[in-house]
This record gives structure tokens, sequence and C-alpha cells, in this order.
């Protein structure tokens, strides 16, 4: 599972690192996405991946660490806030600039 | 009462930004007056809290009452208290300065003013690693609102660089807290120093690398080369007050680093120890060159201003870079030196552009702008204080920081930097000024009657001035301020204490 897991983050890694680096605005907030998907699973990952445990202290004999799952949800919200905020941008940087180039100028 | 000093000055902006959100329908003086009396009113908890921490005592807040390491803290000692001061005086100028019509231009520029300020004095007074992400992001995505404040395509372009690359950051600053977590279990700093000077061998690399992931995030909010390309563009096309209240984004980038390289990767980091200091110098000193490179190159004021920005975080980390005492107290004193200093100019540059009509603050000669005394004694001021000419506090920090270089291995290299830009910046100013002011024609003086300066112009440019003039009036006082400040923080002992020891 640590494999898969640790395979699927640098997978998401890659490719965001790829589509940042795009000239165009849209690959660009796709690229932002999977970069905030990757960093997700890794701050998840970092409590340990464990199996039928509840995040409660004292619920079981062992547990999974909650703290990370909070990191993760505050996380996820700020992310989502940042993705909604530079879709907006990029949309409003194409009305104003005339094109969806991230330098606004003008592209072959 | 004072024991709530410490969340004060992070609950003040947070309120008004919420009950200016509530009353945005008000007019707007009346919302202009709320945001100037809350920053009046953070002006002097800035300063209740310089008084009670300059005695040496590091407050620590826990929210709830639940203490480090499981709860969330609070941490004020003296480098944090005058950072918070800093903002505060200068959000005060930009905002007064603000008043003069800029915040009519877009919709909620004081929300999103107040909501920047929570966000800068919380990442100043966090001891926690992941809250003070939570905080550069309040910061940054109000700071995504002020710098696109009055829309415009130039504004557009680099603000999407702007945004982009934060969020790049920000990711990278995930990264490295999460690595720290699942390396080290803790992300308050205080717990984190005494775990990392234990590390186990077999972990080292992961905390090298976590460590240098998050150097490279606090460059880019630094903008130290080779991250500072998003700078120059995006403070030049802010509106003027926003420019002026953002020369403190970068100095929170340099503050985030002087706290981890003397907290977390101090001298008593063991085999970690000094983590920073093989990169800082030496990329610090080529942010200076580049800098002021680009000062001389501008063709704008408002992009000569940015590249001074740049090359004053040059200085500023150049003074910490050299680790020792006397090199990060003269780095605290030049610190709101510049910051001040920068705004300044970022303001006057707004007001001369608004008197040249379709030259604006472009570099070239023009028609007499009215009142050219006035307005060429206050750029004469500000540039002496940003090229570090005597007497001025410009002077006093440079010297400062020479001084602390002299122990220094790398001594030539800093001394011939630092030499050389002051005279890059010289030469690039004096040029600014007299295309500006001497090498243009008589106005058919038509129109002064329609720019004469107001006070609302005034009073913040010269108010930034003053500052920096007390700052040189009373160099003893701050100076043995920042002196304590540089010894309390290379003894992270008392920090781990204060936050650890079970103190409220």
């Amino acid at each position: 599972m640590e494999a898969l897991l640790a395979l699927l983050i640098g997978v998401l890694t890659a490719c965001g690192i790829y589509l940042v680096l795009r000239a165009r605005s849209f690959s660009v907030v796709l690229g932002l996405t999977f970069l905030s998907y990757a960093v997700n699973l890794f701050l998840f990952a970092m409590g340990r991946l464990v199996i039928a445990r509840p995040p409660v202290i004292g619920a079981a004999d062992a547990y999974a660490d909650p703290l990370p799952q909070a990191l993760v949800l505050t996380a996820i919200v700020i992310g989502f806030a940042m993705t909604a905020f530079v879709i907006m941008l990029a949309l409003k940087s194409r009305a104003e600039l005339g094109n969806d180039h991230v330098d606004g100028g003008g592209v072959p | 009462m004072s024991s709530h000093l410490v969340i004060a000055p992070v609950l003040l902006p947070f309120l008004t930004g919420v009950v200016l959100l509530a009353l945005r329908d008000l007019p707007m003086p009346a919302r202009r007056w709320i945001a100037l009396t809350a920053t009046l009113g953070q002006i002097v908890l800035a300063t209740l809290l310089l008084f009670v921490v300059s005695s040496g005592d590091i407050l620590v807040y826990a929210l709830g009452d639940w203490a480090a390491p499981w709860g969330i803290v609070l941490v004020a000692d003296r480098l944090a208290a005058w950072m918070v001061l800093t903002t505060a005086l200068l959000a005060l100028f930009a905002l007064l300065y603000a008043s003069g019509g800029v915040d009519r231009n877009g919709r909620h520029f004081h929300v999103l003013f107040q909501m920047q300020l929570f966000g800068l004095c919380g990442a100043f007074l966090t001891g926690d690693l992941f809250n003070l992400f939570v905080f550069f992001e309040i910061l940054l995505i109000a700071s995504y609102g002020l710098l696109l404040h009055g829309g415009g395509a130039q504004r557009a372009r680099s603000g999407m660089h702007y945004v982009v690359l934060n969020l790049l950051g920000s990711t990278l600053f995930l990264f490295a807290a999460g690595l720290f977590y699942g390396v080290l279990g803790t992300l308050n700093f205080a717990d984190l120093a005494v775990r990392i000077a234990s590390t186990p061998p077999e972990n080292l690399g992961l905390v090298r690398a976590a460590g240098l992931m998050l150097l490279g995030v606090f460059a880019l909010k630094a903008a130290l080369l080779p991250l500072h390309l998003w700078l120059p563009a995006a403070y030049a096309s802010a509106a003027a007050p926003v420019a002026a209240l953002f020369a403190i984004m970068t100095k929170v980038g340099a503050y985030a680093i002087l706290r981890t390289q003397t907290l977390l990767f101090g001298p008593e980091a063991g085999l970690l120890a000094d983590l920073f200091q093989p990169w800082l110098l030496p990329a610090a000193l080529a942010t200076l060159a580049f800098g002021m490179l680009g000062a001389l190159a501008a063709t704008q004021l408002s992009r000569q201003a940015a590249y001074l920005v740049v090359a004053s975080v040059g200085t500023l980390l150049t003074a910490f870079g050299l680790g020792s005492n006397e090199g990060i107290a003269a780095g605290l004193y030049y610190l709101p030196h510049s910051t001040f200093a920068a705004a300044a100019l970022f303001l006057l540059g707004d007001a001369i552009a608004r008197r040249r009509g379709e030259n604006t603050d472009h570099l070239r000669p023009a028609e007499d702008i009215p009142r050219a005394g006035l307005w060429g004694g206050l750029f004469f001021i500000s540039a002496v204080l940003l090229a570090g000419l005597p007497p001025l506090s410009g002077f006093i920090g440079k010297f400062l920081i020479l001084r602390a270089a002299l122990a220094h291995p790398a001594l030539p290299w800093i001394w011939g930097i630092v030499l050389l830009t002051a005279l890059f910046a010289l030469i690039a100013l004096a040029r600014s000024g007299s295309l500006l002011f001497f090498r243009s024609q008589p106005n058919p003086a038509s129109d002064i009657g329609t720019v004469a300066p107001t006070s609302l112009e005034l009073v913040p440019i010269i108010g930034l001035i003053a500052l920096a003039l007390g700052l040189t009036v009373w160099a003893g006082l701050a100076s043995d301020f920042t002196r304590a400040a540089a010894t309390q923080l290379l003894q992270p002992e008392a920090y781990i204490a204060a936050v650890l020891g079970g103190a409220r």
C-alpha cells in the first residue's frame, strides 16, 4: 500500500509540475490542482497508513493519528479557495488581455 | 488582561475586517474612520506589547489554555513585537494615503487591508509551523485582492504570475510541513527545535530536505535571487498604498528565515546546525547586486522602487546571513528603515505621477511639475535614505552591517558588494531625480490649482520619512533594542523553556 501511494503522489506531482510549466493558463490551473491533490495525499500519509483504526485515542487499543487528518482538512479548504480564486483570475486575465497565455502575450 | 495582549494584535484587524465587511454599505468616510481608528489601536497594542517584551520576557499565549506542544500557541518575543510595531506603523500611513481616493477604485479595499494586517501580525506571532502556513495563506489571499485592486490589464498579468508562484510556494510549504510532522511528529516550533537536535542519523536526510524546502518557500516570499522575478512587475503595477504596504511582505519571508535559522537550525541543532548558512549569504549578496542593477536600468519610478525593495531584502539577508549577534542586530535595525523608506518612495512616485499627465512616473524629461521644490525635496530625502548616505538611518544601518561583517571570512565580498551597490543606488536615484525635476521644460502653468498637494498625500509621505528620521535620532535606543533581540534569538533555550515549560 505504501509503495502504491508513494507512486501515486509522485505521478501526481510530476504531472502537476509539467502542467504548471505550460504556457496556457488553463493547464497551469490544472497543474496547481494536481499539485494540491498530491500534497493532500502526502500530508495524509505522514500520519502513517493504518487500516481499520479509529482516529480517537482510547476507543480501541490502537488508533490512527488524527492530526494529519485535521491538517489535510485545512489544506483542502485553503487549496479549494485558492483554486477558485485562480480560475477567476485566469478568466479575468483572459478578458483583459484577449488571450490565455500566462504572460499575456501573443502565442503563435 | 495583560495575558491576552499577545493575541490582541491578531484579533483587532480580524474583527475590524469582519465589521467592515458587515457594514459595507456605510458611506466611504465612515468606513475610513473605522479602519483608521482600528489601525491606530493596532499601533497602541503593538507599542504596549513591545514595552512588555522589552524586559526580555517571552509571552506565550495558549489558545483555549491547551498547553504546547499539543495546543496552538502564540509567542511574543522581542523580534515578533518589533515586526508587529513596524507593520502597524507602516499600515497607518499606507491607509492614510489610500484614503485620498485610491480606496474608491475597487470594492472592499478596507476589508482586504485589515485582513492583510491580520495575516501579517499572525505570521509574526505564531509559534507553530502549520499556523505559519495558515497565516501566510491569509496574508497572501488578501494581497491577491489588494494587488488586483483597481483592475487593469497590467495588474491582471502580473497578478497571475504572483498568484501562481505563491500557490506553488504554498504547496512546497505543505510538503515541508508534512515531512517535518512525518519524521519528527510535531509542528510546534519549540518542540521541533528540541527534536531536530536529537534527530536519529537515519532521518537526517529527510529533515535536511524539509528544512531546505522551507528555506525555498521563505526565499520565494522574501524575493531572494533566483526567486525574485515576480516582485518588480507585481509591486510596480499595484496601487501605490498597496505597494507601500507590500514593502513589509518581503520582510515576512526574511523574518521566517531568521526565525527558523536561529530557532530550528541554530548552533544547538547538532548535526543539522547552520543548515541555511551556506545558501543564505551568497544568495543574499547576489540579490543585492541584481536588485541594484535593476534599479539602475528601470525606466519608471515605481519599478525602480520595486527593485530597491529587492535590493533591501538582499542587504537584510546579508546581515542575517552573517549569523552573528551583531549581524542580526544590524539587520533588525535596517529592516524598519528600509520598509519605511521604500514605502515613502512608492507613495511619492504615485504623487509625482499624478502631476505629470501622460508621462506618469516614466523617467524621461517632461514639463515642470507644480511645487517641484516640495516634491523634489521629499524625493531627495527619501533618496538619501534609500541610498544609505550619511547622516540618515540608511547609513547607520549599512554601517552596522559592514561593521558586523568585519570578523566574517567573506569580508571582501560583503564589503565590496554592499559598497558598490550603494554607489549604484546613488547613481540610479540621482538620475531619476535629475530627469524628474531638473531636465524639465517650463509649464504653461494653467492647471496648478487642480494638483495642489493635499494633506492626505503629504502627511503619509512626511510621516514615513519622519519615522526613518526618528530611527536616526534615536538610533542608540533602537540599536540597543535590536541587539537585545538578537541576543534573545541566539539563545533559543529561553524560547523553548517558555513554550514547553507550561507557562500560561
